[in-house]
């Protein structure tokens, strides 16, 4: 399947595992590998923060832990806050170097945590936020949420009255807050996810990380095709992976290698199974400003743009 | 050494001398002076503490509850709506066993907007897991601090110490402030036992099926009981050290008293003016101020009673069709004791309303006057 559309690709991910086998994620989940790698990149010495979301299902019940890294579950709204008080706690008692990672899904990132999200970048805590992004409220049944794409079907923007509001860009958000280092990422890339999780290590302040993971449950997809989508939305530009330094220094990090329609991306998730040709050229539509308005950034930003990336007009 | 100082200030400076390591905090009025004087001990170093400046009161819990789970020492203080919004992760920090201690000035909710004090927003909070201990005065306010942080991480529960909005918090007292030397020596370092460690990986708080969940609040539940005994220990050393001993009540001018008045907070402080009147007017009338509400000392409040003739509950609050709370807790403490005596319910003060001598003679003229209660609740100086 993978080779109608795109090249055949060799990765290389560090053995050293910090995620047990036995975890509870459905077949195909992104989020367990989105972990798995971070973890690897970041190593032992690491406190995970899990907000309500699939994960705190994930990690397994008590008394079992799917990672080797002290973990600590809290309440839905307060990704931003318990990770404030983590690293302060952590420094009272001299463990200055101890790298807290708080994981949350979209719907306790772009909706009912943005809150405590936003006043703790805005402080520039010391801390690394991870968005594990599936597009839906997939915890409860695939409900909307802000992250949920236009034109997407969920259990609450049914069939005939689909999303009709854009994804909101939680990356602009963030980078309003003029902190040290936002970037995305998804799992078809790990190392260039591994790369982003090392580097945001190493920069004090806060780094926000928001990563694509495909959800076959609530994307209506085949579990096996989880890595493609996740490659089809990087290679379509439907979810170009880009960091940002202080809010301002754009940089593109994987260039698509082809001209690649949305549709191709679109039309293996049962969630645009709905949509008219119409529907989809609006959302190509959006996927070529968008895009476009990134590569000006990058160039804006001093980023070599390679000749065939050049955007007309 | 003795200060003139606000109620707030008390908790400021009982945070101070009790080695707070983390504090997280977000202003509402009649809080503010609590954390402006904080923010001073620990820009100019006096307070090795860090101190998170966090948008919201859901957050402040959340902040301080992380930094409890990390193994710091950690504080805060609110009010009203503040503690309203904290009630979610109220729950998780006591669930998850953290010693925090946190100050809240009783405070109105509205609406209508009103900042004055009731005791209903903390009261409102009975059933989260927290301790909680009322005070008459800023000296008790500044000792109730530190006894809080020994209680606290002795049973592992979050403690929540009271104070009345403006009465107490704006208002100046002389206190004691003991040298650190002797606090110190009462209050060791915390060494939590759990707690997030780089190295030993642990979860915390993950899904808890039920078949194991029930043991959980057996557990609190047993160490909430043990937390009456705790608190008395703690009190009686207390004195041993600084001089001022605490019980879980206190009886004032109790001997062969048949008329109790038991209140709590700053109008235990005007109840003991008249009863100290009544008194030298020859009427055998005392006081029984409670001063712990969570765990509720039942024991205390059963033998304290134990030869009233009639108990006249007063209460700056109200449970919406119910009625005053400390009453209904005092009828339960009192159900199946060898010796009932007759409990008056006694509304006032809701909102901030002045509780002056005059209201307390008028409750203890209406005592004397009803052989039983007339009514369930018994409103005074309320325009009907």
């Amino acid at each position: 399947m993978s080779g109608q559309v795109l090249d055949e690709v060799q990765i290389k991910v560090p053995d050293e595992e910090w995620m047990t086998s036995g975890h509870v994620a459905c077949p195909g989940c992104g989020a367990p590998m989105a972990v798995r790698y971070a973890l690897k990149a970041l190593g032992d010495n690491t406190v995970l923060i899990v907000v309500a979301s699939c994960w705190s299902i994930i990690a397994g019940p008590f008394p079992y832990t799917a990672v080797n890294v002290p973990l600590l579950h809290t309440l839905f709204a307060t990704g931003g806050s318990v990770a404030s008080g983590v690293k302060a706690g952590l420094e009272a008692r001299g463990l200055k170097d101890t790298t807290v990672l708080t994981l949350a899904g979209d719907g306790g990132t772009f909706d009912i945590g943005i809150q405590a999200l936003s006043a703790a970048v805005e402080r520039n805590e010391d801390f690394i936020y991870m968005c594990y992004d599936n597009e839906a409220y997939m915890n409860t049944g695939i409900q909307r949420s802000s992250a949920t794409p236009w034109g997407a079907w969920t259990t609450t923007t049914p069939v005939k009255h689909p999303k009709d509001q854009p994804k909101k860009d939680m990356v602009a958000i963030m980078a309003a807050h003029r902190i040290p280092y936002t970037a995305t990422a998804t799992v078809a890339y790990p190392e260039d996810l591994m790369r982003k999780v090392r580097k945001a290590k190493g920069i004090r302040g806060s780094k926000f990380i928001h990563v694509l993971a495909p959800c076959p449950s609530g994307w209506k997809s085949e579990p096996a095709q989880s890595v493609l989508l996740s490659r089809l939305a990087v290679q379509t530009r439907a979810f170009p992976l880009y960091e940002i330094e202080h809010g301002d220094k754009y940089t593109i990090n994987v260039w698509p290698t082809r001209e690649l329609a949305v549709h191709e991306y679109l039309k293996l998730q049962g969630r645009f199974a709905h949509l008219t040709p119409e529907a989809v050229q609006q959302i190509q539509e959006t996927v070529d400003f968008e895009w476009k308005r990134l590569v000006n950034r990058a160039r804006a930003s001093g980023q070599e743009v390679p000749s065939d990336q050049l955007c007309p007009g | 050494m003795e200060k003139v100082i606000m109620g707030n200030h008390a908790v400021s400076y009982g945070v101070l001398l009790s080695r707070v390591q983390v504090i997280a905090a977000y202003p509402i009025t009649p809080q503010t002076q609590v954390v402006e004087m904080l923010s001073e001990f620990c820009a100019d170093g006096r307070m090795k503490a860090s101190f998170i400046k966090v948008e919201s009161e859901h957050s402040v819990m959340a902040a301080t509850a992380g930094a409890s789970i990390a193994g710091a020492r950690a504080f805060t203080a609110t009010s009203s709506h503040g503690l309203a919004l904290m009630h979610e992760v109220l729950h998780w920090a006591a669930g998850g066993r953290l010693p925090i201690v946190m100050a809240n000035i009783n405070r109105t909710l509205g609406p209508g907007w009103n900042i004055w004090t009731e005791q209903t927003d903390s009261l409102a909070q009975r059933d989260t897991g927290w301790l909680q201990f009322y005070c008459e005065s800023n000296q008790e306010v500044l000792d109730m601090v530190i006894q809080a942080y020994r209680i606290a991480e002795t049973v592992l529960l979050p403690v929540m110490l009271v104070l009345d909005a403006f009465f107490l918090s704006h208002t100046e007292e002389p206190v004691d402030i003991p040298d650190q030397s002797l606090v110190d020596s009462f209050l060791p370092p915390y060494e939590p036992r759990y707690k997030l460690q780089p190295g030993d990986p642990h979860s915390f708080y993950g899904l808890v099926a039920p078949e194991h969940f029930m043991e959980l609040r057996y557990k609190m539940q047993r160490d909430m009981e043990r937390a009456v005994q705790v608190a008395r220990q703690v009190g009686a050393d207390f004195g041993s050290t600084f001089g001022r001993a605490y019980d879980v009540v206190e009886k004032y001018r109790m001997e062969g008293a048949d008329l109790v008045l038991v209140t709590s907070g700053s109008i235990a402080g005007t109840t003991r003016v008249v009863v100290d009147e009544l008194r030298t007017a020859g009427q055998r009338v005392g006081m029984l101020k409670v001063r712990m509400f969570r765990p509720f000392p039942f024991a205390a409040l059963r033998e304290s009673l134990a030869d009233a003739q009639k108990v006249a509950v007063i209460d700056r609050n109200i449970s919406y069709g119910h009625g005053g709370i400390f009453a209904s807790e005092a009828k339960a403490a009192l159900y199946g004791a060898a010796h009932q005596p007759l409990i008056y319910s006694f509304i006032i003060g809701l909102g901030g309303r002045d509780v002056t001598p005059q209201s307390i003679r008028s409750i203890v003229s209406y005592v004397q006057e009803h052989e039983g209660p007339a009514e369930q609740i018994i409103w005074m100086e309320v325009k009907k």
